[in-house]
């Protein structure tokens, strides 16, 4: 089977990889780059688990092929974090302990910084709205809605 | 399987015309999910989103053309659209999660041909077109003459829509597509509702478009419905009306979303919310959003 | 009964809310769950499943398969040469890996290990099975009935009257007293049934494991499981293998809810990579999940209770029918205990049936049967209320199970927080705050016994006076956090000092699996006791230090001091003094503690909740969600709350919209996140958490568990809320808007 060689930007870092026609962004994100902090919860586009940002746009890294991130800048949750210095969503989500089992953890913090990016002043009806493709099944979403508000204030109040 | 990425209708036109088993991708939030459930087998992927002209909103003759491969997205964020078609704008903002809004098309949710589509209500009300290049050059179709049946079109081989079109809004009209789902957000429609409509100097419906999703195979475009509203108010008389219309012209099934009952009830409901937002947003002074 | 355990203390970490020490890993996509690793050299595995609800496997042809490029093993039934001689564990492995027949749409028939995901996927594609299609039943009520489909003959134990059909395997009965005439005691009767829809446990990682074997019988098994040490034993089991030589690792966990309590998939992984000689991951798909792994029972039940007009209940019965899928065992007994668990009660009978039904093995599901065991006797409980016009609260309380309280499934209870949760319901603002138009306040009760079981743990004191703690149960919601802390706690150290791993299989003695709360309970046991162990460790050596007796030393705030005057004016030695000097003194220093952890204080809750019915389309919203529940002691509140939070989340999903739909065909037609609809954000209002604590006797810091009992309220509290609002009472979930709109107009 012929492969694709693709040239594209992840977290900022030039990268190539060989793919499948087939082959999801998510699958080579997990399977052949070894970033693996996107998670495959269905592979359907229902969960959200594998959020990334490709371009400045949230998608479903499962509902992308990986031939299509060519000359595209990917961003992932392994890039969130500059060095040791935690986002501070990721500060607040474990300050809020808005996570419990963590497998929906980053594809929820990759869809809430691209949130805060957009709207730095969301109510608590659009995080909610915005983060209804992220499934969560253990916490309720009370902690992580209370994290993503308690973040947007301060970065506001920082601003 | 290939993986093509032409930069030109002319191309895509050429790669589908050459190889009838290809398939073309927009936004793939449909197409993936078929890929990886193996319920098709393409021989190649047409990637539509290198198609400079496909990938850009523009005003024409007073309407809007919108690439197919324009995300719902960016209609969402392009104010002035959403000031002439708010009706359709949402419609597409409603298609799956923010992460699917991201990538799902217009022309995609077309050409899936699923009656739940929740765009194609809202365009077929608003008179969209579909403009389709093929072997044998371009024409215009209008949105109700797509779809077929369930999953199928009545696009030829070789042929691909490469926008959209909706025409400029006349004077003292609205537009609003409501949706039925069980959750608040990731559900696929279990009935939806379009209507736009045009009001005279009076403030009586001079013209309207109605058209009901999910309770036939291909969303219909219902005249009995729209008859109910033209040349009244739109006053409550007028809305029942048009409720028991819509309920009457409902042919759904019982599927694992909804039973033929609730269908039939639900999409009378829902006429008669989406009439009040129309009417609103046209400058009408009956009925008010609910 | 509970060993006297407890003594109060004041606490210096445990009740504070610390960052958890899993907390940066996660947040940063570091943390390795079960698919997020790999080994050179592996292999894909996949799985090929019956579209048949009920269908014999007269031949599988693999040759095709076999024979393409990248295909380095093929399994069926045949390849599993073990025949464990437990019933138990021959339905485990007929489970994982269909024999003469398969029992549900999507029993596993076939697998491949590959060297590509797109070549494993061809390969099963090009494997023919040849089915013979059987009749088939799905629904606990039809499966009962006589000349049913029988799932499989032969099973039906002792407990069974005569003149059932062979689908019903176990009968249980519980209660005392004598309902009939509790019920001439009434001034009103309420009898009605309920249904309730299967549900799935959701979590949002499918299942995952890497897995060599080795012709020697060696092998690793990396898995996400809520037991690691279940998972050795039964793989063992079903493949004859030494458990001994199979050593498991528990990766991090992305929910699991009880449906990761069971073996599903990983003989299978564990057959591939001894066939291939090559390490083989194996990943469910979200289909597979739904269609092959744990959904919780789906449920059938008549209740009826006799209520005097001041409230008082004076009888009570509940027959429960619970299908148990495609295997015997079922969970209709705790159904059957836990209905009428939170009421002192005179006269009280129930029963259970366990079913079979051509649908997965029905696994556990956080308190199984608990929530199906509730929600029809709250639900009359209720409408009793209704129509004596009773304060439901009132009602409930009057009627509480308290300490010395026989409950309706044996035990007496010793001291226990279900008035407590009711109190703090009655006086919270949420109960006397208005209601608007088609709104409605529902309120329930829920019980669960809680677990503690095996439990080992080892407590090492390193060269430097830091601490590493040893335990056996994967974390999945926090628990390293409350480990670190009671160590913490206990030791007297800072936090910090400690750091909590989860042992693989060969590392530590046998550990029950993380279920029925008993982490935070039993591990936490063990986890002080093996402080203490060290402790004692610790002043021997101090006493050895200074020369006086070890009766003569105390320990507090992290260090050895002398027990008074008379015992010598000595400074105190620091852990890490001790810990520096331990090869002088004797060695190395650890403490461990092996225990069968019993004394774990059994749980309730209340829950309130206000919605409101959309009257034409029949949708509901949930308006607010109050959750009072005993927690003994928290911990560390962050994640108890977190715990009350999920399990009303989940309940909430179960009440409104959460189904298995199964066609005529015996396919499940919803299999997937999209049509099996878990509450999503933009469904759910906050959900306050009101934590009481009713410190448990069974438990040093008087810790109770607090992972399921959540879910149990919820589907009743829900429903009468809804029934309220809507002005009809709802006897079935999922209360789905067709379900609600059809009664509104039935009305």
């Amino acid at each position: 089977m012929s492969r694709i060689h693709v040239t594209t930007t992840i977290n900022g870092d030039e990268t190539e990889y060989l793919c499948e026609a087939g082959e999801t962004l998510l699958d080579v994100l997990r399977d052949h780059l070894d970033m693996t902090g996107s998670k495959e919860g269905c592979g359907t586009g229902d969960c959200g688990a594998c959020s990334v940002v490709v371009d400045g746009r949230l998608v479903c890294s499962c509902l992308m092929l990986a031939a299509e991130a060519e000359g595209r800048a990917v961003d992932t949750i392994e890039g969130m974090a500059q060095g040791n210095q935690l986002h501070p969503l990721q500060q607040k989500f474990l300050e809020h302990a808005a996570l419990q089992c963590g497998i929906c953890t980053p594809g929820i913090l990759v869809a809430a910084k691209n949130l805060l990016e957009r709207n730095p002043n969301p109510s608590e009806e659009e995080v909610r709205y915005w983060l209804a493709g992220n499934l969560c099944r253990c916490t309720g979403y009370d902690k992580i809605i209370r994290a993503v508000m308690d973040t947007a204030a301060d970065l506001r109040g920082a601003a | 399987m290939r993986f093509e990425t032409p930069t030109s209708v002319d191309q895509a036109v050429a790669l589908l015309a050459a190889d009838p088993e290809a398939r073309v991708l927009a936004g793939g939030t449909d197409l993936l999910v078929r890929l990886r459930a193996g319920q098709i087998a393409p021989s190649a992927i047409i990637d539509i989103k290198r198609i400079r002209e496909m990938t850009v909103i523009s005003q024409e003759d007073g309407g809007w053309r919108i690439g197919a491969a324009v995300p719902s997205a960016e209609m969402n964020e392009h104010a002035a659209l959403k000031a002439d078609w708010p009706g359709v704008v949402e419609s597409a903002d409603l298609i799956g999660s923010t992460q699917i809004q991201g990538r799902a098309t217009l022309a995609g949710n077309l050409c899936n041909a699923s009656p739940a589509a929740d765009s194609v209500p809202a365009m077929m009300a608003a008179r969209a077109t579909a403009r389709i290049a093929g072997p044998d050059g371009t024409r215009d179709v209008a949105v109700e003459g797509i779809p077929t049946g369930v999953g199928k079109t009545s696009l030829e081989k070789g042929e691909l829509v490469t926008s959209i079109f909706l025409p400029a809004k006349p004077a003292h009209s609205g537009d609003a597509y409501l949706r039925f789902i069980p959750r608040t957000e990731m559900d696929i429609a279990v009935v939806g509702c379009g209507i736009s409509l045009t009001l005279d100097d009076q403030g009586k419906i001079s013209d309207a478009r109605v058209a009901l999703g999910a309770v036939a195979p291909t969303v219909i475009l219902s005249q009995s419905c729209a008859d109910t509203l033209i040349g009244t108010a739109g006053d409550d008389a007028a809305l029942d009306a048009l409720a028991a219309a819509a309920s009457a012209e409902a042919k759904p099934i019982d599927d694992k979303r909804g039973t033929i009952a609730f269908r039939k009830d639900v999409v009378g409901v829902l006429a008669k919310r989406a009439a009040k937002i129309a009417i609103t947003r046209a400058g009408g002074k009956t009925g008010g959003e609910t | 009964m509970p060993k006297d355990e407890y003594t109060s203390r004041d606490f210096k970490v445990v009740g504070t809310r610390p960052i958890r020490p899993d907390g940066i890993e996660k947040v940063t996509g570091k943390a390795r769950y079960g698919a997020d690793i790999s080994a050179p050299g592996m292999l894909w595995g996949a799985i090929l499943r019956s579209p048949h609800a009920h269908a014999r496997i007269k031949g599988i042809d693999t040759s095709k398969a076999r024979a393409m490029k990248g295909v380095k093993a093929v399994i069926t039934r045949a390849d599993f040469t073990h025949q464990p001689e437990d019933s138990g564990m021959a339905d485990i492995l007929d489970n994982c890996m269909a024999g003469d027949k398969a029992r549900y749409d999507g029993h596993a028939v076939a697998a491949v290990a590959a060297t590509s995901k797109s070549i494993a996927r061809a390969a099963l594609a090009a494997i023919e099975v040849d089915y013979e299609v059987l009749p088939h039943v799905t629904d606990v009520d039809e499966a009962m009935k006589t000349g049913a489909p029988v799932v499989e003959p032969g099973r039906q134990q002792e407990s069974v009257p005569e003149g059932y059909c062979e689908n019903v395997t176990g009968r249980s009965q519980y209660g005392h007293g004598d309902p009939e005439s509790g019920f001439e005691q009434a001034d009103l009767i309420v009898e009605r049934s309920f249904k309730t829809a299967a549900t799935h446990q959701g979590y949002i990682e499918p299942h995952a494991c890497l897995a060599t074997l080795d012709s020697d019988g060696q092998g690793d098994l990396w898995v996400c499981t809520q037991g690691h040490y279940m998972v050795r034993n039964v793989c063992a089991g079903v493949l004859g293998l030494d458990a001994g030589q199979l050593r498991v690792t528990a990766s991090e966990i992305g929910g699991g809810f009880g449906g990761k309590t069971h073996v599903w998939m990983e003989p299978t992984a564990l057959m591939l990579a001894r066939k291939s000689g090559k390490p083989v991951k194996l990943v469910l798909s979200r289909d597979e999940v739904f269609r092959a792994t744990g959904p919780t029972a789906s449920s059938s039940v008549d209740v009826k209770i006799g209520m005097t007009s001041e409230g008082k209940i004076t009888g009570a019965t509940a027959t429960y029918r619970l299908q148990a899928g495609a295997y015997p065992g079922g969970i209709a007994f705790l159904s059957a205990m836990c209905g009428f668990a939170p009421y002192d009660l005179e006269n009280v009978r129930t029963e259970g049936f366990e079913v079979m039904t051509n649908r997965p093995k029905a696994a556990a599901y956080r308190a199984p049967g608990a929530p199906m065991g509730a929600y029809p006797v709250e639900s009359v409980i209720d409408e009793l209320c209704q129509k004596l016009d009773l304060d439901p609260l009132e009602t409930r309380l009057k009627n509480a199970a308290r300490e010395g309280t026989r409950s309706s499934y044996g035990p007496t209870y010793p001291a226990i927080g279900l008035e407590a949760t009711l109190e703090a319901a009655k006086s919270h603002p949420h109960w006397s705050a208005p209601l608007g138009e088609n709104q409605g306040r529902g309120v329930a009760c829920g019980f669960w016994f809680n677990f503690g079981g095996d439990t080992c743990v080892s407590l090492m004191v390193n060269p430097d006076g830091t601490v590493s703690l040893s335990e056996g149960n994967p974390d999945i919601g926090g628990s390293r956090a409350s480990m670190t802390m009671m160590a913490a706690e206990e030791l007297g150290v800072p936090l910090d000092q400690v750091r909590t791993i989860i042992a693989d299989t060969a590392s530590l003695g046998q550990n029950e699996v993380t279920d029925g709360s008993r982490v935070t309970f039993a591990v936490g046991l063990a986890t002080i006791k093996a402080a203490r162990h060290a402790i004692e460790i610790m002043k021997e050596r101090a006493a050895m230090t200074w020369g006086i007796d070890p009766e003569a030393v105390d320990w507090r705030d992290g260090a050895a001091h002398p027990a008074g005057p008379n015992a010598g004016k000595f400074p105190p030695m620091t852990i890490k003094e001790i810990a520096a000097i331990a090869s002088n003194t004797g060695g190395p220093i650890a403490g461990h503690h092996e225990v069968n952890a019993e004394g774990a204080g059994v749980s309730f809750a209340t829950h309130m909740v206000d919605t409101e019915v959309d009257p034409e389309t029949g949708a509901v919203k949930v308006l607010r969600y109050t959750v009072f529940q005993d927690a003994g002691k928290a911990v560390h509140p962050d994640y108890v709350e977190g715990q009350f939070q999920g399990g009303a989340a989940q309940g909430i999903g179960w009440a409104i919209n959460e189904e298995y739909i199964y066609g005529d065909d015996g396919r499940l037609q919803n299999a997937g996140f999209l049509d099996y609809r878990i509450p999503v954000a933009s469904d759910l209002p906050m959900i306050e958490p009101v934590i009481l604590e009713i410190p448990n006797p069974g438990h040093p810091y008087g810790v109770r568990g607090v992972g399921e009992t959540s879910i149990v309220p919820p589907l009743a509290a829900i429903a009468n809320s809804v029934s309220r609002a809507a002005g009809v009472r709802l006897t079935s979930l999922p209360m789905s808007p067709p379900r609600v709109l059809a009664a509104l107009k039935a009305q």
